[in-house]
Protein backbone atom coordinates (compact mmCIF):
# COMPACT_ATOMS: atom_id res chain seq x y z
CA UNK A 1 0.00 0.00 0.00
CA UNK A 2 2.79 2.43 0.87
CA UNK A 3 5.87 2.48 -1.35
CA UNK A 4 8.77 4.75 -0.58
CA UNK A 5 11.86 4.96 -2.76
CA UNK A 6 15.00 6.84 -1.85
CA UNK A 7 13.35 9.71 -0.02
CA UNK A 8 15.60 12.69 0.63
CA UNK A 9 14.75 15.87 2.49
CA UNK A 10 17.06 18.74 3.30
CA UNK A 11 16.54 21.38 5.95
CA UNK A 12 19.04 24.02 4.94
CA UNK A 13 22.30 22.13 4.48
CA UNK A 14 21.26 19.31 6.81
CA UNK A 15 20.17 16.08 5.15
CA UNK A 16 17.35 15.23 7.54
CA UNK A 17 16.18 12.23 5.54
CA UNK A 18 18.89 10.52 3.55
CA UNK A 19 17.64 7.96 1.07
CA UNK A 20 14.96 6.04 2.97
CA UNK A 21 13.14 3.24 1.15
CA UNK A 22 10.56 0.78 2.43
CA UNK A 23 7.17 -0.74 1.65
CA UNK A 24 4.18 -1.39 3.86
CA UNK A 25 1.52 -3.85 2.78
CA UNK A 26 -2.06 -4.29 3.92
CA UNK A 27 -2.25 -6.33 7.11
CA UNK A 28 1.06 -5.01 8.39
CA UNK A 29 1.74 -2.79 11.38
CA UNK A 30 5.14 -1.25 10.93
CA UNK A 31 6.85 0.40 13.87
CA UNK A 32 9.08 3.24 12.83
CA UNK A 33 11.82 3.57 15.43
CA UNK A 34 14.61 6.02 15.88
CA UNK A 35 16.11 8.50 18.32
CA UNK A 36 14.67 12.00 18.51
CA UNK A 37 15.62 14.03 15.45
CA UNK A 38 16.43 10.99 13.33
CA UNK A 39 13.91 11.92 10.63
CA UNK A 40 10.84 9.96 11.70
CA UNK A 41 8.38 12.84 11.61
CA UNK A 42 9.91 14.27 8.46
CA UNK A 43 9.48 10.93 6.68
CA UNK A 44 5.88 10.68 7.84
CA UNK A 45 5.19 14.21 6.66
CA UNK A 46 6.44 13.22 3.22
CA UNK A 47 4.27 10.09 3.18
CA UNK A 48 1.21 12.18 3.99
CA UNK A 49 2.07 14.89 1.49
CA UNK A 50 2.74 17.70 3.94
CA UNK A 51 6.36 18.03 2.82
CA UNK A 52 7.44 17.57 -0.73
CA UNK A 53 10.58 15.37 -0.86
CA UNK A 54 13.74 16.85 -2.40
CA UNK A 55 14.33 13.53 -4.14
CA UNK A 56 12.65 10.14 -4.28
CA UNK A 57 9.08 9.00 -4.63
CA UNK A 58 6.15 8.14 -2.38
CA UNK A 59 3.13 6.24 -3.61
CA UNK A 60 0.09 5.25 -1.61
CA UNK A 61 -2.32 2.65 -2.96
CA UNK A 62 -0.68 2.99 -6.37
CA UNK A 63 -1.12 6.78 -6.50
CA UNK A 64 2.07 8.80 -6.69
CA UNK A 65 1.94 11.62 -4.15
CA UNK A 66 3.57 14.11 -6.48
CA UNK A 67 1.32 13.32 -9.44
CA UNK A 68 -2.02 12.43 -7.88
CA UNK A 69 -1.91 13.93 -4.37
CA UNK A 70 -5.66 14.03 -3.84
CA UNK A 71 -6.21 10.36 -4.73
CA UNK A 72 -3.33 9.33 -2.46
CA UNK A 73 -4.41 11.56 0.43
CA UNK A 74 -7.96 10.16 0.31
CA UNK A 75 -6.58 6.77 1.34
CA UNK A 76 -4.58 8.08 4.31
CA UNK A 77 -5.60 8.76 7.87
CA UNK A 78 -2.95 10.82 9.65
CA UNK A 79 -2.27 11.59 13.27
CA UNK A 80 0.33 14.38 13.30
CA UNK A 81 2.90 14.79 16.03
CA UNK A 82 1.48 16.55 19.11
CA UNK A 83 -2.05 15.74 17.93
CA UNK A 84 -2.93 19.15 16.50
CA UNK A 85 -6.62 20.02 16.55
CA UNK A 86 -8.82 23.11 16.28
CA UNK A 87 -9.06 23.77 19.99
CA UNK A 88 -12.00 26.16 19.81
CA UNK A 89 -14.26 23.39 18.46
CA UNK A 90 -16.10 20.69 20.38
CA UNK A 91 -15.03 17.10 19.84
CA UNK A 92 -18.19 16.47 17.86
CA UNK A 93 -17.76 19.64 15.80
CA UNK A 94 -14.17 18.74 14.99
CA UNK A 95 -15.05 15.20 13.93
CA UNK A 96 -17.95 16.48 11.85
CA UNK A 97 -15.56 18.88 10.13
CA UNK A 98 -13.10 16.03 9.44
CA UNK A 99 -15.92 13.87 8.08
CA UNK A 100 -17.18 16.61 5.77
CA UNK A 101 -13.67 17.28 4.51
CA UNK A 102 -13.51 13.59 3.66
CA UNK A 103 -16.65 13.98 1.58
CA UNK A 104 -19.04 12.32 4.04
CA UNK A 105 -22.51 13.73 4.63
CA UNK A 106 -25.90 12.82 6.04
CA UNK A 107 -26.20 9.31 7.48
CA UNK A 108 -22.73 8.24 6.37
CA UNK A 109 -21.29 11.16 8.33
CA UNK A 110 -23.29 10.31 11.45
CA UNK A 111 -22.23 6.68 11.29
CA UNK A 112 -18.57 7.61 10.73
CA UNK A 113 -18.59 9.94 13.75
CA UNK A 114 -20.36 7.38 15.95
CA UNK A 115 -17.89 4.65 15.03
CA UNK A 116 -14.81 6.86 15.55
CA UNK A 117 -16.19 8.05 18.90
CA UNK A 118 -16.75 4.48 20.02
CA UNK A 119 -13.34 3.25 18.88
CA UNK A 120 -11.52 6.07 20.65
CA UNK A 121 -13.69 6.17 23.79
CA UNK A 122 -14.78 9.78 23.35
CA UNK A 123 -18.48 9.52 24.21
CA UNK A 124 -18.09 11.24 27.59
CA UNK A 125 -16.47 14.37 26.16
CA UNK A 126 -18.35 14.57 22.87
CA UNK A 127 -19.75 18.06 23.43
CA UNK A 128 -16.79 19.48 25.31
CA UNK A 129 -14.55 22.07 23.72
CA UNK A 130 -11.18 20.55 22.76
CA UNK A 131 -9.11 23.09 24.70
CA UNK A 132 -10.71 21.89 27.95
CA UNK A 133 -9.66 18.27 27.36
CA UNK A 134 -6.82 16.44 29.06
CA UNK A 135 -3.89 15.40 26.90
CA UNK A 136 -5.11 11.83 26.60
CA UNK A 137 -8.54 12.85 25.35
CA UNK A 138 -7.08 15.43 23.00
CA UNK A 139 -4.80 12.79 21.56
CA UNK A 140 -7.65 10.38 21.06
CA UNK A 141 -9.75 13.10 19.44
CA UNK A 142 -7.06 13.60 16.86
CA UNK A 143 -6.76 9.84 16.42
CA UNK A 144 -10.53 9.67 15.87
CA UNK A 145 -10.12 12.29 13.16
CA UNK A 146 -7.58 10.04 11.43
CA UNK A 147 -9.98 7.07 11.54
CA UNK A 148 -13.12 8.93 10.53
CA UNK A 149 -13.17 7.83 6.88
CA UNK A 150 -12.04 4.27 7.67
CA UNK A 151 -8.84 4.76 5.66
CA UNK A 152 -6.84 1.94 4.12
CA UNK A 153 -3.58 3.49 5.23
CA UNK A 154 -2.87 4.88 8.69
CA UNK A 155 0.12 7.05 9.46
CA UNK A 156 0.43 7.74 13.17
CA UNK A 157 3.19 9.95 14.53
CA UNK A 158 3.83 8.96 18.14
CA UNK A 159 0.28 7.80 18.82
CA UNK A 160 0.99 6.92 22.45
CA UNK A 161 3.00 10.01 23.35
CA UNK A 162 1.76 11.62 26.55
CA UNK A 163 -0.79 8.92 27.39
CA UNK A 164 -1.00 7.15 30.72
CA UNK A 165 -0.25 3.39 30.87
CA UNK A 166 -3.92 2.41 30.56
CA UNK A 167 -4.43 4.64 27.56
CA UNK A 168 -1.22 3.38 25.96
CA UNK A 169 -2.49 -0.14 26.33
CA UNK A 170 -5.84 0.75 24.71
CA UNK A 171 -4.21 2.55 21.80
CA UNK A 172 -1.80 -0.35 21.14
CA UNK A 173 -4.70 -2.77 21.08
CA UNK A 174 -6.53 -0.47 18.71
CA UNK A 175 -3.51 -0.25 16.41
CA UNK A 176 -3.10 -4.04 16.37
CA UNK A 177 -6.80 -4.44 15.62
CA UNK A 178 -6.69 -1.87 12.79
CA UNK A 179 -3.57 -3.49 11.38
CA UNK A 180 -5.48 -6.63 10.45
CA UNK A 181 -7.23 -4.91 7.57
CA UNK A 182 -5.10 -1.83 6.90
CA UNK A 183 -1.54 -0.78 6.30
CA UNK A 184 -0.34 0.98 9.43
CA UNK A 185 2.89 2.86 10.09
CA UNK A 186 3.48 4.38 13.47
CA UNK A 187 6.50 6.06 14.92
CA UNK A 188 7.67 5.66 18.46
CA UNK A 189 10.74 5.65 20.58
CA UNK A 190 9.22 3.30 23.13
CA UNK A 191 10.69 -0.11 22.40
CA UNK A 192 8.12 -2.19 24.24
CA UNK A 193 5.54 -1.00 21.71
CA UNK A 194 7.35 -2.88 19.01
CA UNK A 195 6.60 -6.16 20.75
CA UNK A 196 3.14 -5.06 21.76
CA UNK A 197 1.81 -3.94 18.40
CA UNK A 198 4.12 -4.38 15.41
CA UNK A 199 4.46 -7.09 12.83
CA UNK A 200 7.65 -5.44 11.62
CA UNK A 201 9.98 -2.69 12.77
CA UNK A 202 12.19 -0.27 10.89
CA UNK A 203 14.97 1.44 12.79
CA UNK A 204 16.34 4.67 11.39
CA UNK A 205 19.24 6.80 12.50
CA UNK A 206 20.33 10.18 11.12
CA UNK A 207 17.98 9.87 8.17
CA UNK A 208 18.95 6.33 7.11
CA UNK A 209 17.40 2.91 7.64
CA UNK A 210 19.85 0.95 9.79
CA UNK A 211 17.79 -2.20 10.37
CA UNK A 212 14.43 -3.73 9.61
CA UNK A 213 12.63 -6.96 10.31
CA UNK A 214 10.27 -8.62 12.76
CA UNK A 215 11.05 -7.93 16.43
CA UNK A 216 12.56 -11.43 16.65
CA UNK A 217 14.78 -10.92 13.61
CA UNK A 218 16.15 -7.69 15.02
CA UNK A 219 17.47 -9.53 18.05
CA UNK A 220 17.03 -9.36 21.79
CA UNK A 221 17.02 -7.47 23.98
CA UNK A 222 15.61 -4.79 21.72
CA UNK A 223 16.95 -1.83 23.65
CA UNK A 224 20.51 -3.11 23.29
CA UNK A 225 19.99 -3.56 19.55
CA UNK A 226 18.57 -0.07 19.37
CA UNK A 227 21.47 1.46 21.28
CA UNK A 228 24.04 -0.36 19.17
CA UNK A 229 22.46 0.77 15.88
CA UNK A 230 21.62 4.37 16.63
CA UNK A 231 23.52 7.46 17.69
CA UNK A 232 22.75 9.14 20.96
CA UNK A 233 22.21 12.88 20.66
CA UNK A 234 24.82 13.34 23.39
CA UNK A 235 27.45 11.52 21.27
CA UNK A 236 30.19 13.54 19.60
CA UNK A 237 29.52 14.03 15.87
CA UNK B 1 -16.02 24.36 -4.01
CA UNK B 2 -17.74 22.17 -1.41
CA UNK B 3 -14.51 21.70 0.49
CA UNK B 4 -13.83 25.43 0.42
CA UNK B 5 -17.28 26.00 1.87
CA UNK B 6 -16.73 23.44 4.66
CA UNK B 7 -13.53 25.30 5.59
CA UNK B 8 -15.29 28.66 5.39
CA UNK B 9 -18.06 27.43 7.70
CA UNK B 10 -15.53 26.18 10.25
CA UNK B 11 -13.58 29.41 10.11
CA UNK B 12 -16.70 31.54 10.48
CA UNK B 13 -17.84 29.47 13.47
CA UNK B 14 -14.44 29.95 15.08
CA UNK B 15 -14.86 33.75 14.88
CA UNK B 16 -18.01 33.44 16.93
CA UNK B 17 -16.63 30.79 19.28
CA UNK B 18 -14.41 33.40 20.90
CA UNK B 19 -15.11 36.98 22.01
CA UNK B 20 -13.16 38.22 18.96
CA UNK B 21 -16.23 38.50 16.75
CA UNK B 22 -18.31 40.43 19.28
CA UNK B 23 -15.51 42.79 20.29
CA UNK B 24 -14.80 43.42 16.64
CA UNK B 25 -18.43 44.12 15.73
CA UNK B 26 -18.99 46.48 18.66
CA UNK B 27 -15.76 48.43 18.05
CA UNK B 28 -16.44 48.59 14.32
CA UNK B 29 -19.94 49.98 14.83
CA UNK B 30 -18.84 52.45 17.53
CA UNK B 31 -16.03 53.77 15.34
CA UNK B 32 -18.16 54.06 12.19
CA UNK B 33 -20.71 55.95 14.27
CA UNK B 34 -18.10 58.27 15.75
CA UNK B 35 -16.39 58.96 12.41
CA UNK B 36 -19.65 59.53 10.56
CA UNK B 37 -21.50 61.74 13.02
CA UNK B 38 -18.78 63.48 15.04
CA UNK B 39 -15.60 63.56 12.97
CA UNK B 40 -17.44 63.47 9.63
CA UNK B 41 -19.95 66.16 10.70
CA UNK B 42 -22.84 64.30 9.12
CA UNK B 43 -25.50 66.75 10.37
CA UNK B 44 -23.54 69.94 9.79
CA UNK B 45 -23.04 68.98 6.14
CA UNK B 46 -26.77 69.18 5.48
CA UNK B 47 -26.47 66.69 2.62
CA UNK B 48 -28.60 63.60 2.07
CA UNK B 49 -25.57 61.41 1.29
CA UNK B 50 -23.28 59.00 3.07
CA UNK B 51 -20.04 60.72 2.04
CA UNK B 52 -19.25 61.29 5.72
CA UNK B 53 -19.69 57.56 6.28
CA UNK B 54 -17.75 55.99 3.41
CA UNK B 55 -14.94 58.57 3.33
CA UNK B 56 -13.41 57.13 6.51
CA UNK B 57 -13.50 53.51 5.49
CA UNK B 58 -9.98 53.23 4.00
CA UNK B 59 -8.58 54.48 7.34
CA UNK B 60 -10.94 52.60 9.58
CA UNK B 61 -10.27 49.31 7.78
CA UNK B 62 -6.54 49.96 7.97
CA UNK B 63 -6.60 48.89 11.61
CA UNK B 64 -9.72 46.75 11.85
CA UNK B 65 -9.39 44.48 8.83
CA UNK B 66 -5.86 43.25 9.64
CA UNK B 67 -7.13 42.62 13.19
CA UNK B 68 -9.91 40.44 11.80
CA UNK B 69 -7.64 38.56 9.41
CA UNK B 70 -4.33 38.22 11.25
CA UNK B 71 -5.12 34.85 12.77
CA UNK B 72 -6.24 33.17 9.53
CA UNK B 73 -2.95 31.38 8.74
CA UNK B 74 -0.72 32.44 11.64
CA UNK B 75 -2.89 30.51 14.09
CA UNK B 76 -2.91 27.39 11.87
CA UNK B 77 0.87 27.53 11.77
CA UNK B 78 1.24 28.09 15.50
CA UNK B 79 -1.12 25.33 16.58
CA UNK B 80 0.08 22.82 13.99
CA UNK B 81 -3.36 22.41 12.41
CA UNK B 82 -1.83 23.54 9.12
CA UNK B 83 -0.39 20.04 8.90
CA UNK B 84 -3.83 18.56 9.39
CA UNK B 85 -5.34 20.85 6.76
CA UNK B 86 -2.69 20.20 4.13
CA UNK B 87 -2.77 16.43 4.52
CA UNK B 88 -6.51 16.37 3.78
CA UNK B 89 -7.50 15.56 0.20
CA UNK B 90 -7.94 19.18 -0.84
CA UNK B 91 -5.96 21.58 -2.99
CA UNK B 92 -4.26 24.54 -1.29
CA UNK B 93 -6.58 26.78 -3.29
CA UNK B 94 -9.66 25.37 -1.63
CA UNK B 95 -8.17 26.12 1.77
CA UNK B 96 -7.07 29.62 0.80
CA UNK B 97 -10.41 30.47 -0.80
CA UNK B 98 -12.37 29.02 2.11
CA UNK B 99 -10.51 30.99 4.73
CA UNK B 100 -10.59 34.22 2.75
CA UNK B 101 -14.29 33.80 2.10
CA UNK B 102 -15.04 33.26 5.80
CA UNK B 103 -13.30 36.44 6.88
CA UNK B 104 -14.87 38.40 4.03
CA UNK B 105 -18.34 37.21 5.01
CA UNK B 106 -17.55 38.28 8.57
CA UNK B 107 -16.61 41.81 7.44
CA UNK B 108 -19.70 41.88 5.22
CA UNK B 109 -21.78 41.12 8.29
CA UNK B 110 -20.16 43.99 10.19
CA UNK B 111 -20.85 46.27 7.24
CA UNK B 112 -24.46 45.09 7.00
CA UNK B 113 -24.96 46.05 10.65
CA UNK B 114 -24.32 49.70 9.74
CA UNK B 115 -27.79 49.77 8.16
CA UNK B 116 -29.05 52.39 10.68
CA UNK B 117 -27.06 55.10 8.88
CA UNK B 118 -28.89 54.26 5.67
CA UNK B 119 -32.21 54.43 7.51
CA UNK B 120 -31.21 57.73 9.13
CA UNK B 121 -30.25 59.43 5.90
CA UNK B 122 -33.45 58.17 4.24
CA UNK B 123 -35.59 59.48 7.07
CA UNK B 124 -33.94 62.91 7.04
CA UNK B 125 -33.82 63.42 3.29
CA UNK B 126 -34.04 61.83 -0.12
CA UNK B 127 -30.60 60.39 -0.86
CA UNK B 128 -29.56 58.60 -4.04
CA UNK B 129 -29.85 55.00 -2.83
CA UNK B 130 -28.07 53.76 -5.95
CA UNK B 131 -25.03 55.77 -4.87
CA UNK B 132 -25.29 54.33 -1.38
CA UNK B 133 -25.34 50.83 -2.86
CA UNK B 134 -22.23 51.64 -4.90
CA UNK B 135 -20.57 52.92 -1.74
CA UNK B 136 -21.30 49.69 0.09
CA UNK B 137 -20.03 47.63 -2.84
CA UNK B 138 -16.82 49.66 -2.95
CA UNK B 139 -16.40 49.38 0.80
CA UNK B 140 -16.80 45.60 0.66
CA UNK B 141 -14.23 45.34 -2.14
CA UNK B 142 -11.87 47.59 -0.21
CA UNK B 143 -12.18 45.36 2.85
CA UNK B 144 -11.63 42.32 0.60
CA UNK B 145 -8.41 43.82 -0.76
CA UNK B 146 -7.07 44.52 2.75
CA UNK B 147 -8.13 41.04 3.87
CA UNK B 148 -6.33 39.36 0.99
CA UNK B 149 -3.18 41.30 1.88
CA UNK B 150 -3.64 40.19 5.49
CA UNK B 151 -3.98 36.56 4.34
CA UNK B 152 -0.57 36.82 2.71
CA UNK B 153 1.13 38.42 5.72
CA UNK B 154 -0.58 35.95 8.04
CA UNK B 155 0.78 33.04 5.99
CA UNK B 156 4.29 34.41 6.46
CA UNK B 157 4.47 33.97 10.22
CA UNK B 158 3.19 31.99 13.14
CA UNK B 159 2.95 35.17 15.18
CA UNK B 160 -0.33 37.07 14.88
CA UNK B 161 1.16 40.38 16.02
CA UNK B 162 3.79 40.25 13.30
CA UNK B 163 1.07 39.42 10.76
CA UNK B 164 -0.97 42.39 11.99
CA UNK B 165 1.86 44.91 11.78
CA UNK B 166 3.06 43.75 8.35
CA UNK B 167 -0.48 43.92 7.07
CA UNK B 168 -1.10 47.44 8.43
CA UNK B 169 2.12 48.65 6.80
CA UNK B 170 1.25 47.04 3.45
CA UNK B 171 -2.28 48.47 3.50
CA UNK B 172 -0.92 51.87 4.54
CA UNK B 173 1.16 51.87 1.35
CA UNK B 174 -1.99 51.07 -0.62
CA UNK B 175 -3.61 54.15 0.89
CA UNK B 176 -0.69 56.58 0.83
CA UNK B 177 0.14 55.99 -2.85
CA UNK B 178 -2.95 58.01 -3.73
CA UNK B 179 -3.42 60.12 -0.59
CA UNK B 180 -3.52 63.82 -1.51
CA UNK B 181 -0.82 65.14 0.87
CA UNK B 182 1.52 62.44 -0.43
CA UNK B 183 0.77 62.96 -4.13
CA UNK B 184 1.20 66.73 -3.63
CA UNK B 185 4.59 66.12 -2.08
CA UNK B 186 5.57 63.80 -4.92
CA UNK B 187 4.37 66.25 -7.57
CA UNK B 188 7.13 68.68 -6.53
CA UNK B 189 9.86 66.49 -8.00
CA UNK B 190 8.21 63.76 -10.06
CA UNK B 191 6.57 64.03 -13.45
CA UNK B 192 2.76 64.10 -13.41
CA UNK B 193 2.73 60.79 -15.28
CA UNK B 194 4.75 59.16 -12.51
CA UNK B 195 2.53 60.62 -9.81
CA UNK B 196 -0.52 59.23 -11.62
CA UNK B 197 1.13 55.86 -12.11
CA UNK B 198 1.87 55.57 -8.40
CA UNK B 199 -1.59 56.81 -7.48
CA UNK B 200 -3.09 54.13 -9.72
CA UNK B 201 -1.90 51.57 -7.17
CA UNK B 202 -3.81 53.22 -4.40
CA UNK B 203 -7.07 51.97 -3.00
CA UNK B 204 -8.09 55.59 -2.32
CA UNK B 205 -7.99 56.47 -6.02
CA UNK B 206 -10.18 53.51 -6.87
CA UNK B 207 -12.49 53.80 -3.90
CA UNK B 208 -13.27 57.42 -4.78
CA UNK B 209 -15.56 56.47 -7.65
CA UNK B 210 -17.62 54.07 -5.57
CA UNK B 211 -17.89 56.73 -2.86
CA UNK B 212 -19.40 59.15 -5.36
CA UNK B 213 -21.78 56.43 -6.58
CA UNK B 214 -19.98 55.52 -9.80
CA UNK B 215 -19.26 51.84 -10.45
CA UNK B 216 -16.40 51.89 -12.93
CA UNK B 217 -15.28 48.53 -14.33
CA UNK B 218 -11.63 49.60 -13.99
CA UNK B 219 -12.04 50.21 -10.26
CA UNK B 220 -13.83 46.89 -9.92
CA UNK B 221 -10.97 45.11 -11.71
CA UNK B 222 -8.41 46.90 -9.55
CA UNK B 223 -9.85 45.51 -6.32
CA UNK B 224 -10.36 42.06 -7.79
CA UNK B 225 -6.76 42.13 -9.06
CA UNK B 226 -5.40 43.06 -5.61
CA UNK B 227 -7.43 40.22 -4.09
CA UNK B 228 -6.32 37.76 -6.77
CA UNK B 229 -2.67 38.77 -6.54
CA UNK B 230 -2.55 38.66 -2.74
CA UNK B 231 -4.24 35.27 -2.57
CA UNK B 232 -1.82 33.91 -5.17
CA UNK B 233 1.02 35.26 -3.04
CA UNK B 234 -0.53 33.45 -0.08
CA UNK B 235 -0.46 30.24 -2.12
CA UNK B 236 3.21 30.70 -3.00
CA UNK B 237 4.12 31.47 0.62
CA UNK B 238 2.28 28.41 1.91
CA UNK B 239 3.85 26.16 -0.72
CA UNK B 240 7.31 27.23 0.47
CA UNK B 241 6.50 26.88 4.15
Amino acid sequence: MIRIENLVKYFGAKRAVDGISFNVERGEVVGFLGPNGSGKSTTMRMITGYYAPDAGRVSVGGHDLAEAPLEAKRLIGYLPENAAAYTDMTVHGFLAFAAEMRGLSGDAKKRAIASAVERCFLASVLHQSIDTLSKGYRHRTCLAQALIHDPEVLVLDEPTDGLDPNQKHEVRNLIRELGKSKAVVFSTHILEEVDAACTRAIIIDRGRVVAQGTPDELGRPLDEVFRRLTTSDTAKP
Amino acid sequence: MRHAWVIAKRELASYFASPVAYVFLVIFLLLTGFFTFTAGQFFERGEASLGAFFGWHPWLYLVLVPAAGMRLWAEERRSGTLELLFTLPITPWQAIAGKFLASWIFIALALALTFPVVVTVNVLGAPDNGAIFAGYLGSLLLAGAYLAVTCATSALTRNQVVAFILSVVACLFLILAGFNPVTDLMARWASPALVDAVAAFSVVTHFDGFERGVIDARDLYFFLAVIGFSLSATGVILRNR
